[in-house]
């Protein structure tokens, strides 16, 4: 299996800080690969590089999308090629019915596939099509909105900023499902969490820590590493303490060690 | 010339071209035309100075008259009249140049329950003016809600000056939308003076949508005369290359325990140049008014997902605005 991924040695500043770093990561083609890392590791902010965000031009290092070099492309460039984002926290727009929202991204009308996309999310299509994708939507109902509205659109690469958070545990495996569904349809699927649970919906996965990759393999082994806090990436790294709560972090670390079997 | 209650389905042969000219105006406009010939349903058609259609049912009543350049309409609500569907009005005017004033004095009867919808169609406007000069008087206890959406051409040589006078008495409630989001609004000059007495309602929406040298004025004063009178101005507008919108929002409360609130959202776009003026006047103690507005480009992170989605710029700024303006 190709990669129609490949991020190398990216690096990003932001407001005086370095927030990724020497980062390197490969996606294959059709899997679902999860990314996990605990909040403030920097999985957001490779989203938002990738997928061409304003603010989040790389400082070093390529992202290439199926052979092309797409680090100086746009937004909107890069969703030509078929990359898509569907944001942690989506944005909310007053007056849109949810249905032309999910109908955006297509090539030309589908009200089947808007149907199935949001059924695929369980919104019953009578009762949410017209509603407006505003602030009369929940945090988890808008997440779902937003994930249907990446399905409805078939894209290539579908990057999942967190799409389990907020939405309540009964869900997840809809989650789950949807994803899984996603990969069946040819979509490439980066699936960023920061619940290791997720990850039974990857093929592969990477662990992210500090704004970087530390370790990619096998979904189960990211989630035992995880699990024990990212030690193998503080271990290794010998990290330089940059982030203010580091110091908390290396004593949870210390803990679990301490209480591991 | 007064007309008697008719109705498009039985006659006027000789108006029939016009007819169905601004039915079709009216249909590409969005317009539902159908609905302009269910008997049931009170219907009055004004296409330049002809009055098309003027058909009454039991309990509303039109009384019709052509000008030179316009009509003068009475529509007559009468008290405790709760009338089920949706009265139709439609004034259009099918040449790019002329004048068409139509001056239109509504009387709500005391308990009466009224929709109407007005449809205001100029496809082809090169040069040419709408002028409505309406009194509206909502009696004590009665409801009147009034729709009034534009639907212009693309040339935007229009002008439009809606200006009217409202009164509403004790316990009435008058909740109103203009809406010029369809075509160009050309140069749109909005005047409403809504007067509310004791414990009466007012509700006024104006959503318009400027591009090129479109002229947007929006002046709204709302004076909540009697006690625990209530009332909310929103003003939705967006403006991009070259246009202009001015809102201009005054709410007086001079009566114990009234509560008025003025909401006012501006998009701008390129060259384009908003402002908002909103006036609180309170006279008395016990009342209060407030307000909000934002002015502004639109929200990046609403343009950031659209962009994602694979839209451009331009096609994702204005399915934000239309969402808005909706």
């Amino acid at each position: 299996m190709t990669d129609i991924l490949q991020v190398e040695n990216l690096g990003l500043h932001r407001e005086g800080r370095d927030i990724l770093r020497h980062l390197n990561l490969a996606v294959r083609a059709g899997e679902v690969h999860g990314l996990l890392g605990l909040n403030g590791s920097g999985k957001s902010s490779l989203a938002y590089t990738l997928m061409g965000c304003a603010g989040y031009t790389p400082d070093v290092g390529h992202i290439v999308f199926d052979g092309r070099d797409i680090t100086t492309l746009g937004i909107r460039e890069r969703a030509r090629l078929g990359i898509t984002l569907a944001w942690q926290e989506p944005a909310r727009f007053e007056g849109l019915p949810v249905a032309q929202y999910v109908q955006l991204g297509l090539p030309s009308p589908d009200r089947e596939r808007v149907r199935a996309a949001l059924e695929a999310v369980a919104l019953p299509p009578n009762v949410y099509a017209r509603r407006a994708v505003d602030h009369t939507l929940s945090g988890g109902e808008r997440k779902r909105v937003e994930l249907a509205a990446v399905f409805a659109m078939r894209p290539r690469l579908a990057i999942l900023d967190e799409p389990d958070s907020g939405i309540d545990a009964l869900s997840l495996a809809d989650i789950g499902a949807l994803i899984r569904r996603m990969a069946g349809e040819g979509t490439t699927v980066l699936l960023i969490t920061h619940r290791d649970e997720m990850t039974g919906a990857a093929d592969r996965a990477s662990l992210m820590c500090q704004g970087t990759v530390v370790w990619s393999g096998a979904p189960a082994e990211a989630r035992q590493y995880y699990s024990t806090r990212c030690r193998p990436h503080i271990d290794a790294l010998g990290v330089q303490p940059w982030d203010e709560k580091l110091p908390e972090v290396r004593a949870a670390f210390a803990s679990d060690r301490s209480t591991a079997p | 010339m007064s007309l008697p209650t008719s109705h498009a389905l039985g006659g006027a042969p000789g108006w029939t071209r016009e007819f169905e000219a601004i039915l079709e105006a009216y249909r590409q406009g969005g317009g539902d035309s159908n609905a302009l010939q269910v008997p049931d349903v009170a219907t009055l058609i004004v296409s330049a100075n002809q009055v098309l259609v003027a058909h009454g049912i039991e309990g509303v009543t039109f009384d019709a008259q052509e000008l030179p350049h316009g009509v003068k309409a009475c529509i007559v609500v009468a008290p405790h009249a709760h009338i089920a569907r949706t009265v139709h009005l439609c004034f259009g005017m099918l040449p790019a140049e002329g004048l068409q004033e139509i001056i239109a004095d509504y009387e709500i009867g005391a308990g009466a329950h009224v929709e109407f919808l007005a449809h205001c169609t100029f496809p082809n406007a090169t040069r040419l003016e709408h002028r409505m000069e309406a009194r509206m008087h909502v009696g004590a206890g009665a409801t009147m809600k009034y729709d009034e959406a534009h639907f212009h051409g693309p040339h935007g040589g229009i002008v439009v000056r809606p200006r009217a006078q409202v009164t509403v008495d004790e316990g009435g409630q008058f909740i109103t939308t203009f809406s010029l989001t369809h075509g160009r609004a050309g140069v749109l000059e909005l005047d409403y003076t809504i007067d509310v007495a004791a414990r009466g309602v007012a509700e006024m929406t104006t959503k318009a949508y400027g591009i090129e040298q479109d002229a947007i004025t929006v002046r709204e004063l709302i004076r909540l005369n009697g006690a625990g009178a209530r009332s909310l101005a929103k003003t939705r507008a967006a403006v991009r290359d070259e246009a202009t919108s001015q809102v201009f929002t005054t709410t007086e409360a001079s009566a114990p325990d009234a509560r008025g609130h003025m909401d006012c959202t501006e998009i701008v776009r390129g060259q384009a140049e908003a402002r908002n003026t909103p006036v609180v006047l309170v006279r008395d103690d016990r009342a209060q008014v407030t307000h909000e507005a934002a002015i502004g480009t639109v929200n990046h992170k609403e343009l950031e997902t659209l962009l994602a989605r694979g839209l451009d710029e331009d096609a994702a700024v204005d399915v934000i605005i239309r969402g808005m303006l909706r």
